[in-house]
């Protein structure tokens, strides 16, 4: 029983790993048990409680602090001998640049984003350094490797859009909860209590008549007004006379059922906080994050659905504690799920509209987790995947091409498995990442800005984090540091113009070179002048296309939340998915296009160089092994010869 | 259930997995009582993700001490040796694991297993073995069947990249929500003396060779009185012998259990770090499961090997066994 030294693959290895959550912290853990010696950790994320379920190396009392710092110390305690590297950083920092990323042998990405892991994704490529990609969702979770020219990028699938809501379904004929918590969470509670600035949709309806002359007003609170009067006349706005104003327009309601409007005098008692309540009965103590609604109403249960009146009752009391005991804060906040008051406020006024469209109504655990867009997570699947990363990153370590998996792990057992490899896919010919193929790009030149350019197609879709645009040697547009004062300006000019007004007209037929310095990525786009766009179906005013993402995948739970959560416009939600690993992909039930593509194994020529962990043990075997000699239990290829799988030995 | 509430902690520390399996499970779990024994790498990685679940209690038993093998793969243990001098496995292990989640409790108890009476395995929910002998396994599952109260009984092994789960779950009745209704599933589980010796002829074609190879490595050991892992590659001929024999005995093709599977459990004694997080990972869910009643619990055995990357259930069972 001696022991095997950790193998000279690991031994050299330098890695990069990027996130220090729920799979960084069982993935960091695992490789300083297998015998890294040299780990880079990126993270910027704090710690907070709700990690501490499944993030391990982090306690109670290391809450607030950097999680890549923390989690080196508490690996360190079981392997001081290993060098941990941590960065308390975005990894879209300039400083992580392609040379950045040059010195490690391979990256491994336990990330809670799309727009980080499309950014790490670009570097690797760039920097020509493999990637091992993950995510988790509840039960569910994938790992992924991803080798430049070998198999395909992170980006050559399309990835599920997040789900985005017309304006419409949102202001005026919601259908599902969630329409009801955009609303009451980036509509209302923005009005209310966030930056008047803002342009808010809270009021614009089709062909209405209420200017905003006077629908500022009803919003601001009237001199001497009492809470409890400005409450009820808020309520009665929003829930009452809106949905009275929406339901004058007949045509809306022809095949939909019509929503009741509620006021506050049919659900509650007049005077209700005279009667019973008491202002003071939240304020045991004086710090504005522990104001609650539910404790003042008493309130115990998180799981439970309250009625309408209750719900009522909360809407009215957070408002009341609101301008009561966080005046201060009124006027700048946004939205933050740990934010209890404003969790409160939220359900109980996206309750109230649900009732009113006859919604069924949620609790505010549930609220919660669709308007903070939680994603569920158990320690068990972020362990498991861990393990699986390392598993791959051996291999490539190794070289060993040809035994790449992604691998899926699965809540129910498909073909009898729970955890299923599958043989990676060669490229995208067509991939704008990785192959550099031209997209184009619809759009009203007439209209659209460069600034409309630069955040719908170069931010969101293309994911650029410092964007450089350019009309054949002509700048249009950059973004960096070191720019001259009279650039900057130039820029900020160019953004506000309409693209057939820039100073190098963007017309029908230009071809437009989008790059990011920082990534590496060229992208050229070619542009088609279009005059009308569908305000339900292309939101956005513009349509790219050569490279297509799925359309957003609508979840069967409702319980399950969509990511990034937010309509098109102004009700954009900002919010970042939190310190979850979100999946892209949800194999449900996976059934693999085997002849649309060909596997790794057909196109590689890699000379079975590749000798795993195991593989090296038994080499000293002199016999001609068939190692996938089940493989037919794989249904990745309905080939049953395949003479590229059988691998051997020596 | 009875009505009674999460504490506001509880809500707050298990807020991302109550997302996933309720507030009922959650609570079910904070009721069980677990029981561990062998606390190999594998067995630390499935007592870190149950005291992170929020289990009501766990219980440790073993009485070695540390050597470089068990720390190679058990986080657990502290590499310092001025703290781990003159204590065993189980107490180092439960002095990391409180610091997980205190509302979980921690502790350990010395002793033989095989000598504890049905008294003390009573006071379980679940038992999980590890490292144990054929014996061991035996007798520790009898005693739990013999049990008024259900006791989910497992064991798990890991050898070089592969690991195994065997589950004995009794009578299992769950339900399950199909569309609105909810539907109850009744499963029969075999013990794991029924499970091992079903002809190996019955069982489907296309079982994972790791099931065979184990069970003749398990008989090669027991045969040599060898402690589960005291192999190496001078017993690689003998293991072969005994997998003659057992072919033999069962007609079964020997082909079917191939030599380089068996000389990497031979040799490879040591568990492989990244594997230990699977199979651990895999038998927390699982408990957590058979605990909770919710999600469908695998039955009855389970594999991983990494050199395939693929985690297969089989259900090995049989069919002429009363049950
Ligand atoms: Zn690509």
């Amino acid at each position: 029983m001696d022991s095997p030294p950790p193998l000279s693959a690991i031994k050299d290895a330098k890695v990069l790993m990027v996130g220090a959550g729920g799979i960084g912290c069982e993935l960091l853990k695992t490789l300083a048990l297998s015998g890294f010696p040299d780990i880079h950790i990126i993270d910027m994320d704090t710690i907070e409680v709700s990690n501490l379920n499944r993030q391990f190396l982090f306690r109670q009392k290391h809450v607030g602090q950097s999680k890549a710092k923390v989690a080196r110390e508490a690996v360190l305690r079981f392997r001081p001998n290993i060098s941990i590297t941590p960065y308390h950083a975005n990894v879209k920092d300039p400083d992580f640049n392609v040379d950045f990323f040059k010195q490690f042998s391979v990256v491994l990405n336990g990330l809670d984003n799309l727009d980080a892991r499309r950014h790490v994704n670009r570097l690797c490529l760039a920097a020509d350094v493999p990637l091992v990609e993950s995510g988790t969702t509840g039960f569910l979770g994938q790992v992924t490797v991803h080798l430049k020219g070998k198999t395909e990028c992170y980006e050559c699938q399309p990835k599920p859009a997040p789900k985005s809501y017309p304006v419409c379904t949102i202001t005026s004929t919601p259908s599902k909860f969630v329409h009801c918590i955009v609303w009451a969470k980036d509509l209302l509670f923005a009005k209310l209590f966030g930056d008047k600035a803002q342009d808010n949709d809270l009021n614009v309806r089709s062909g209405n008549a209420s200017t905003s002359d006077h629908t500022e007003d009803v919003f601001e609170r009237r001199k001497d007004e009492d809470i409890e009067e400005y409450g009820r006349r808020i309520y009665d706005h929003v829930f009452g006379y809106n949905i009275e104003v929406a339901l004058a327009n007949e045509e809306t309601w022809k095949n939909r059922s019509k929503p009741r409007p509620i006021y506050s005098k049919d659900v509650l008692p007049e005077r209700l906080i005279k009667q019973n309540g008491n202002m003071d009965s939240a304020s045991a103590t004086d710090n504005p994050s522990s104001v609650s609604a539910m404790a003042s109403l008493g309130m115990k249960n998180p799981q439970e659905i309250w009625s309408l009146m209750e719900n009522s009752k909360i809407f009215l009391e957070a408002l009341k504690l609101f301008f009561g005991k966080r005046k201060k804060e009124v006027g700048n906040l946004s939205f933050d799920k740990d934010d209890q008051l404003a969790v409160e406020f939220v359900t109980s006024a996206a309750n109230i509209r649900a009732s009113s469209f006859g919604i069924p109504l949620h609790s505010l655990f549930e609220s919660k987790g669709i308007a903070g867009n939680i994603v569920h997570a158990v320690a068990t699947t972020n362990a498991i995947i861990a393990g699986l990363i390392v598993i791959e990153a051996i291999k490539v370590l190794q070289k060993d091409a040809r035994s790449y998996r992604m691998t899926y792990c699965l809540e129910h057992p498909s073909k009898k498995m729970l955890l299923m490899p599958v043989e990676p896919y060669e490229p995208n010919k067509s991939c704008y990442v990785c192959s550099e193929t031209p997209l184009s790009l619809e759009i009203n030149t007439h209209r659209s800005t460069l600034r409309e350019f630069v955040d719908k197609i170069v931010k969101a879709k293309l994911g650029m984090n410092l964007p450089l645009i350019m009309h054949g040697s002509a700048l249009l547009y950059e973004v960096g540091d070191d720019l001259e004062e009279d650039m900057v300006t130039n820029y900020a000019a160019n953004l506000e113009k309409v693209l057939s007004e820039l100073p190098s007209p963007v017309t029908s037929g230009t071809l437009l070179t989008v790059e990011d310095l920082q990534q590496e990525l060229t992208c050229n786009i070619s542009i088609k002048h279009r005059e009308e766009f569908d305000e339900e179906k292309e939101p956005d005013g513009m349509v790219l296309s050569g490279w297509t993402p799925a359309p957003a995948v609508e979840k069967k739970d409702e319980n399950h939340v969509d990511n990034g959560v937010g309509t098109s416009k102004n009700i954009t939600n900002a919010e970042q998915v939190e310190t979850n690993e979100d999946l892209e992909i949800v194999p449900a039930d996976i059934e693999i296009p085997a002849e649309k593509k060909r596997k790794l194994s057909e196109i590689s020529n890699n000379d079975g160089l590749g000798t795993s962990r195991v593989a090296a043990k038994t080499n000293n075997h002199s016999k001609v092994q068939d190692l996938d000699d089940d493989d037919d239990v794989v249904f990745i290829s309905g080939g049953d010869s395949d003479p590229s799988k059988k691998r051997k030995l020596h | 259930m009875d009505g009674e509430e999460l504490t506001q902690q509880e809500t707050e520390l298990y807020d991302r997995q109550i997302r996933v399996w309720g507030v009922d499970a959650q609570r079910r779990l904070s009721k069980a009582n677990v029981l561990v024994c062998g606390m190999t790498g594998t067995v630390a990685e499935f007592c870190k993700n149950i005291v992170l679940a929020g289990v009501g209690s766990v219980t440790l038993v073993d009485d070695g001490v540390v050597t470089e093998a068990a720390l190679s793969a058990n986080f657990l243990i502290p590499p310092d040796e001025s703290v781990s001098k003159g204590r065993t496995l189980a107490e180092l292990c439960c002095d990391s694991l409180v610091e997980f989640n205190s509302m979980v409790r921690v502790s350990v108890e010395k002793g033989d297993i095989s000598s504890f009476g049905e008294d003390f395995f009573s006071k379980f929910d679940v038992v999980v073995i590890s490292s144990c002998s054929l014996a061991t396994k035996k007798l520790i599952n009898e005693k739990c069947r013999r049990l008024l109260r259900r006791v989910a009984f497992y064991t798990v092994d890991c050898r070089d990249s592969c690991g195994e789960i065997f589950v004995d779950l009794q009578n299992y009745k769950y339900t399950k929500k199909k569309v609105d209704e909810a539907v109850e599933f009744e499963l029969k589980y075999p013990s794991f003396e029924e499970a091992i010796t079903t002809p190996w002829k019955r069982l489907p074609r296309r079982m994972a060779r790791l099931y065979f190879a184990m069970r003749v490595i398990e008989k090669f050991e027991e045969a040599e009185g060898r402690k589960p892992g005291e192999t190496s590659i001078l017993d690689f001929p003998g293991v072969m012998k005994k997998r003659q024999e057992l072919c033999e005995e069962e007609s079964f093709n020997e082909s079917q259990i191939p030599d380089y599977l068996l000389e990497r459990l031979v040799v490879g004694t040591r568990e492989f770090p990244p594997v230990c997080a699977v199979i651990g990972g895999i038998l927390g869910q699982e408990v957590i499961k058979a605990i909770s009643g919710k999600g469908d619990p695998l039955k009855n055995f389970f594999f991983f090997d990494a050199f395939d990357g693929k985690g297969i259930i089989e259900d090995i069972s049989n069919p002429d066994a009363a049950s």
